[in-house]
């Protein structure tokens, strides 16, 4: 048979009766991974003890679905036909380079005045601060780690837990330590709050860089995974200071000293600027600009720090750390100040974390937020900007995407709750996206430095380090 | 002492849970080299399973001997998650094979959120109540006190045992543990005398799911509820136990989770039950700092 011919039937060698076998063998996985979990739901009975219901349709549609599913699929999927590749990986040579970023960055400019526009005071906000901080924040934060995995090579598992200390020096300092000492500087808070968060955090990424920097690998993952969970542990259990699982009101942002919304009738920014709308919309679309402004900072940070020798030898610290030493690099400063690096960058976006939400508790520090920070730098390549702040919109839209699902319950019935299907999907989605783009979305990457031009390198020839 | 006592016997049969879970650990990484971040929800649908069997057994077919439900439930449940572990290892892992380190690792994770959730929108957010069992207690006067031994821990304790040593067996005797220990050495080298990589490869899955099942029923008998939720710290204890003990050692894996288990106990009982899991973590980041490859792995070998 050739390869390449589309569809039709099967050679002749796989007859039918091996393909309804081979289908049969499916449906009675299926059948096997079902029944259990999906064939007996547990549930309440009367006197709270738990009783089984049974949903042995639901087991039949879905066994017959695989069954039909794989025997269609066997049917019209040439076995020989080359694979092809679905989506094939973006290639960002010089003549993209050039205006991709920059387009990106006018969109990313002018989107809340075109949201503003195109939806009206309502709608606004859920596109400027569900869609745009939100990924902003994630672009941030997975441009930070970006440092720490995609350029210097180190799996950092627990990248949370300084997104965690940042978010809680602001609401700690901005809720008890400010109105205590100095309430003048009240309507500061967040402004005077960035710098110690983000110093702090580097702090905390120093003082956890030094004991884990002789590990490898996946020892440096576990122990960075662990460090992540004692910091959202600390967080649960100190009640004294972090108020536990309640969490602490942190007081909002405000324009540099005016606040957006006032209960006691301060003067507040619409006033000054004698602006319609809600205020609401207004703070929205600061925060939009504040988080643009940082993560264009990391963004800025970093193109600079590849072209300085500690950046290159990051770089190099991630193809090989031998021969890094042999050259006489200072591994250990040269990790150290990766760590710190990213550390800083995470507790700046923790910072603002805390100012957007007006509200921290342990349960934004999850285990759950690192693992998604890092599926997003691995989705985008591994070291490049642009590609992980694609991944970014990608996965974070998505998960939001996910929330407006209602619909659905037209189709099935109001007992059907989509809500509960995204993490379920994102998940999957997850998988599916390693096995079919294992490399990330963009396929190439610019050289730090170069000797006469400099040429797009394939991912694929960069180590993904061993820590 | 008689306190001290009755501690080390709950932190053994804790540690025995959590040693069964590091088995799996250990052996996915000697095997391919990746952290199979899905085997703690992997446990946590086993632990589903075995509720789920348990009260087909004991409601609807009316089984009254709790013996014989119990050992249904077992072997049934082994099969069942080493079903579940076999199709997530050619869904999520195979195709990655050759790829770059950490696409498995994030496939693992993307495993292990899509596992955590489907029992959740299968099964309800609850927590499920089992129905109590082998609540009976041995006495044993000791010192100034007496020390207690439920039957279920004196089961945990003797089915921990009698499988580690079939297990034990079966990688140390067996042709499949041949291979295995080979594809461990050099997984080309393997190949390349005959040995069917990927089919080894899926079998130590498959034992990895089965010995999850034995720690899930335990789990299951010996907490008395279940819940979607409960994959992610008993899954990140027993990969601590796994690399205590020395990543890829099989008798590291189980010394690691007794170590953890009693760990976990012993601060709880004698500092604050609030911070125990800080103080397993912690032991386990100062172990690794002055052990890098832990109590019996092999020291790593850095080839230029």
């Amino acid at each position: 048979m050739q390869a390449g011919s589309q569809g039709g039937l099967p050679p002749a060698s796989v007859s039918m009766r091996e393909l309804v076998k081979e289908a049969a063998i499916w449906a009675l996985v299926a059948l096997g991974l079902c029944f259990p979990l999906i064939a007996f739901r547990t549930d309440q009975g009367f006197s709270h003890q738990t009783v089984l219901d049974a949903r042995p349709y639901l087991v039949a549609a879905l066994v017959i679905a695989v069954f039909a599913g794989r025997l269609l699929w066997r049917l019209f999927k040439h076995p020989q036909r080359t694979r092809r590749v679905l989506f094939p990986p973006l290639d960002l040579s010089h003549r993209h380079k050039a205006w991709l970023p920059r387009a990106g960055l006018a969109a990313l400019l002018i989107f809340p005045w075109l949201a503003l526009t195109l939806t009206g005071q309502a709608g606004a906000i859920k596109w400027i601060d569900n869609f745009g901080v939100q990924i902003l924040i994630y672009v941030m934060l997975a441009w930070g780690l970006n440092i720490v995995v995609g350029l210097a090579g180190l799996l950092d598992l627990g990248y949370v837990a300084f997104y965690a200390v940042g978010a809680y020096t602001y609401a700690i300092i901005a809720t008890y330590v400010i109105p205590a000492t100095v309430p003048v500087l009240g309507p500061w808070a967040f402004w005077i709050c960035l710098p110690i968060a983000g110093m702090l955090a580097a702090f905390w990424g120093i003082l956890l860089g030094f004991p884990v920097l002789r590990l490898r690998g996946d020892y440096l993952a576990i122990v960075t995974l662990a460090f992540g969970e004692i910091i959202r542990l600390v967080l649960i259990n100190w009640v004294d200071l972090t108020n536990g699982n309640i969490g602490i009101q942190t007081p909002r942002i405000t324009f540099f000293g005016l606040p957006f919304t006032s209960r006691t009738g301060e003067t507040t920014f619409a006033d000054i600027f004698h602006l319609p709308g809600s205020p609401t919309v207004h703070r929205s679309i600061f925060l939009y600009y504040v988080i643009l402004g940082l993560a264009l900072l990391v963004a800025f940070v970093t193109q600079r720090m590849r072209r300085l020798p500690v950046g290159r030898a990051w770089e190099a610290l991630r193809e090989d750390e031998i021969a890094c030493r042999s050259l006489g690099i200072n591994t250990v400063n040269t990790k150290l100040t990766a760590f710190a690096m990213g550390a800083l960058f995470g507790g700046l976006a923790g910072a603002f974390f805390g100012a957007r939400q007006g509200f921290v508790n342990p349960r934004s520090f999850e285990f759950m937020e690192s693992a998604t920070i890092l599926a997003i730098v691995v989705l985008g390549g591994m070291g490049s900007l642009v590609g992980v702040a694609v991944a970014a919109v990608v996965i974070i839209g998505g998960i939001e995407l996910l929330r407006e699902l209602d619909w659905l319950k037209s189709i099935f019935g109001d007992g059907f709750d989509p809500g509960q299907y995204r993490m379920l999907i994102f998940g999957f989605a997850m998988v599916l996206m390693m096995v079919w783009r294992p490399r990330g979305l963009i396929a190439s990457r610019e050289p730090s430095i170069a000797l006469n031009e400099a040429k797009a390198v394939s991912g694929a020839h960069v180590k993904e380090g061993h820590g | 002492m008689d306190y001290f006592v009755q501690q080390l016997i709950n932190g053994l049969s804790l540690g025995s849970i959590y040693g069964l879970i590091a088995i799996g650990y250990t052996m996915v990484f000697g095997i391919i080299g990746m952290v199979n971040f899905a085997h703690g929800d992997v446990f946590m649908v086993s632990a589903f399973i075995a509720l789920i069997l348990f009260l087909i057994l004991t409601q609807i077919l009316g089984i009254a001997s709790l013996g014989v439900a119990l050992l249904v439930v077992l072997v049934l449940g082994m099969g069942l998650t080493a079903l579940w572990s076999w199709v997530i290892e050619r869904i999520a892992y195979r195709p990655l094979a050759g790829s770059f380190r950490l696409a498995p690792l994030i496939s693992a994770i993307g495993m292990s959120i899509f596992l955590s959730n489907f029992v959740q929108v299968a099964q309800g957010p609850r927590n499920k109540p089992v129905p109590p069992m082998l609540n009976d207690v041995i006495s044993i006067p000791l010192g100034g006190g007496t020390i207690t031994i439920s039957e279920k821990q004196f089961l945990i304790f003797v089915v921990t045992a009698v499988l580690l040593v079939a297990f034990w067996a079966l990688v140390q005797k067996t042709k499949l543990g041949r291979a295995q220990r080979a594809c461990e050495q050099d997984r080309r080298m393997a190949a390349l005398i005959g040995v069917d990589v990927n089919r080894t490869v899926s079998l130590t899955f498959v034992i990895g799911g089965a010995l999850a099942a034995v720690a899930g029923v335990m789990f299951m008998a010996y907490y008395g509820v279940v819940n979607f939720s409960d994959g992610f710290t008993p899954g990140v204890k027993a990969f601590t136990a796994a690399v205590l003990g020395g990543i890829g050692s099989l008798p590291g894996a189980v010394i690691g989770g007794l170590l953890i288990g009693l760990i976990e106990t012993m601060w709880s009982a004698y500092f604050s039950i609030d911070y125990k899991d800080v103080a397993a973590f912690s032991i386990l980041a100062v172990v690794l700092i002055f052990m890098p490859s832990g109590l019996l792995g092999r020291p790593d070998v850095e080839k230029v």
